[in-house]
């Protein structure tokens, strides 16, 4: 019978499957941060079991650590009770941490797929929603709550029952300025924050085949901002070649069986998908948000809906969603005044996106109303910036490169935006206070928040570049 | 393994409030700590206690007349944010069971999988409990897992209602998601052991 991605990969991880019961699915790697693993560990040790798989597990600390002097003990006490948990935790179940001061230590999200842990055709899971990241590499990832990642510890296995799928195509040729970050934001203003509930989606089409790596994992990254339980897109060159030669890649013949096996790896041609949409990739302006869920979203250019645009009994939600952000009916965005820019966040932290904003930002400098902070999504990744001499760019511009964590993505560490400031972020999340208290979070591509940081202002990319300078900055 | 589940007979505590959310069911601060136990201490916290933390005498779980295993409360229960530490509230107070006309599904999960027995009837039948209740504070409610019947003893009024099969077998064998795994431990080795595909 012909599958789809999913049920391939889902299928070759069922342990049993029985009637009225979940599924038991296999888990090949389980990640693990400091957030939302401690009671897991205290399950387990109530229940005097071991982790089952602890080479299966890996552990970082970065949703809590500072972004500067890391060296330092950490100042916030619970955030550093937090990850002292995580290293005893780790230390007493055998757990591979890759804590402070690691040269592998940052992101979750960002360090499975660096060092080659991240590869097609296995199932991923982590106490954290935004694991829907590991998808890019034509995997099944998604996040767990913390019940789960005490039985995933105790199991190396998930009570799962299958999801709906959705197939979403993208087709066509980008607009210049326009990449993957701007592809995800305006799929989700189209379905709205919920529009995927209940499904696993596979992105398809020839605009997803053609972004790198690191934009397959911006788009599947905010799966979950529509409401799906993940995202996934089939392996391909990009991706073998992404893949080989890392740290913890297959190597030799073990590599050779890997990758036939990965060639399998695609939605056979009849395949049933519960649902299937399609989108124009030329209709795709640069994109940002202004609103208090990541599918309040709009081109650039374009105006904020009024209030009477929306159903009676959405009026008042839409209308608490504006007041919070201190914008009205129809305001445009554009040429607004905006306090703080961050780059950073498992969604665009990596080599690629720190390349694009250096080569953006270099021979320019920030605007003096405006704090910038590019914060690398990884150790690894901070290094190659350094090698790569773009943290001298970007102190040229008149920002540091800080050092590997969440950041300001989720206000839980030292870096949060202060209440009633504007951020331009190129993370996942624009909730109400998701910065920091009253904080407002303009989502955006890292170019445009790149460009907000030169002007002080939300800009449209496209009006900052010239042909010869896109040229460069995509290459 | 959590408690076995079969049956029970035990009188209520009646709280006829709709959409009670888990911020109510427990606040957002009392979420820092790093174990699942003493959660029932701050159950309905600001319902519970002033900001003295002297215990509000009108509030139903300080009244001396109800007392019982089973929770019976208003249409929409558990609804707002996914956290698990309402459930855990709820159970480590000591109640088995909650009886709603409807309840809010990641509640209803994280019920499920923490030994609490959601149990789900109609807005009639609901009503008729309260009415049962508020006649004669000792009504005994006696609630059958295995036939999934729930009846109101002194009237003899009963309904039956819905549960996943798994959830079920769980409850009743008192085993949870992580012992009904390791209860298939071969059948995990033995997946591990064959080839990759
Ligand atoms: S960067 Fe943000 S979204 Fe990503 S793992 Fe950290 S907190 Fe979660």
């Amino acid at each position: 019978m012909a599958k789809t991605l999913f049920d391939k990969i889902w299928d070759a991880h069922v342990v049993s499957s029985k009637e009225g019961f979940p599924d038991i699915l296999y888990i090949d790697t389980h990640f693990i941060h400091e957030v939302t693993s401690p009671q897991a560990f205290d399950g387990l040790r109530k229940r005097g079991l071991p982790v089952f798989r602890p080479k299966q597990t890996v552990a970082t600390a970065d949703h809590n650590v500072p972004t500067w002097d890391q060296h330092l003990p950490i100042k916030e006490e619970l955030s550093r009770y937090q990850v002292d948990m995580l290293t005893k935790n780790c230390a007493e179940f055998g757990v591979e941490l890759y804590g402070l001061g690691h040269p592998y230590q940052g992101i979750v999200h960002v360090i499975g797929p660096e060092l080659g842990i991240t590869r097609p055709g296995s199932t991923y899971v982590c106490g954290d929603s935004h694991t829907s990241t590991h998808g890019a590499f034509g995997s099944i990832a998604f996040g767990i709550g913390t019940s789960q990642v005490e039985q995933v510890l105790a199991t190396q296995c998930l009570l799962q029952s299958r999801p709906k799928r959705m197939k979403i195509e993208v087709n066509g040729t980008l607009q210049k300025g326009v990449g993957a970050k701007d592809i995800i934001l305006y799929i989700i203003s189209k379905i709205s924050a919920a529009g995927g509930t209940g499904y696993f989606v596979e992105y398809a089409g020839d605009t997803i085949r053609s972004l790198s790596m690191e934009g397959r994992m911006t788009i599947c990254n905010m799966s979950i901002e529509m409401g799906a339980r993940g995202g996934l897109i089939a392996p391909d060159q990009t991706t073998i070649d992404y893949v080989k030669g890392r740290e913890f890649a297959p190597k030799g013949e073990e590599w050779d069986k890997a990758v036939a096996y990965w060639q399998t790896l695609y939605s056979d041609e009849d395949a049933k998908f519960d649902s299937v949409l399609t989108f124009k990739a030329e209709d795709i302006e640069p994109m940002i948000t202004y609103g208090t869920n990541p599918g309040m979203g709009i081109g650039v250019t374009q105006h904020v809906p009024a209030t009477e645009d929306f159903e009676p009994k959405e009026q008042g939600s839409y209308k608490k969603a504006l007041d919070y952000m201190g914008l009205h009916d129809d305001e445009q965005l554009l040429g607004k005044p905006i306090d703080y820019v961050f780059i950073g966040s498992c969604t665009n932290s990596r080599i690629e996106d720190l390349r694009q904003v250096a080569a953006f930002v270099k021979g320019k400098h920030k605007a003096d109303n405006v704090v910038v902070w590019v914060v690398p999504g990884s150790k690894q990744v901070e290094q190659q910036a350094i090698a790569e001499g773009l943290d001298k760019i970007f102190e040229s511009a008149g920002f540091p490169l800080r050092e590997p964590g969440c950041s300001a993505c989720l206000g839980m560490n030292e870096d949060k935006i202060p209440s009633g400031k504007y951020c331009v972020s190129t993370s996942n999340r624009n909730f109400e206070g998701r910065q920091g208290p009253n904080s407002r979070t303009f989502l955006a591509s890292p170019l445009t928040a790149a460009a907000a940081a030169i002007t002080g202002r939300v800009t449209d990319i496209r009006e900052m570049l010239s042909a010869s300078e896109f040229a460069e900055l995509v290459d | 393994m959590t408690k076995i589940f079969k049956h029970i007979q035990t009188s209520v505590v009646p709280l006829p409030i709709e959409n009670i959310d888990t911020d109510q069911i427990i606040p957002a601060r009392f979420l820092k700590a790093t174990t699942r136990e003493g959660f029932g201490n701050n159950l309905f916290r600001d319902w519970r206690f002033d900001e003295n933390d002297q215990p509000k005498e009108d509030f139903v779980l300080n009244h001396p007349t109800y007392s019982g295993k089973v929770l019976v409360a208003g249409k929409n229960f558990g609804c707002g944010s996914s956290r698990e530490h309402a459930a855990w509230a709820i159970s480590d107070y000591g109640f088995d069971a909650v009886v709603s006309s409807f309840f809010a599904d990641i509640f209803k999960g994280n019920a499920l999988n923490n030994g609490l027995l959601p149990v789900q009837v109609s807005d009639d039948f609901l009503k008729k409990i309260f009415d049962a209740v508020f006649a004669d504070h000792t009504t005994v409610v006696d609630i059958d897992l295995e036939n999934q019947v729930i009846k109101i003893s002194s009237t003899g009024e009963q309904e039956s209602f819905e549960i996943n099969p798994y959830k079920k077998a769980c409850l009743m064998n008192g085993y949870d998601d992580i012992d009904y795994i390791l209860s298939n431990r071969a059948a995990v080795e033995e997946f591990e052991k064959a080839p990759n595909p």
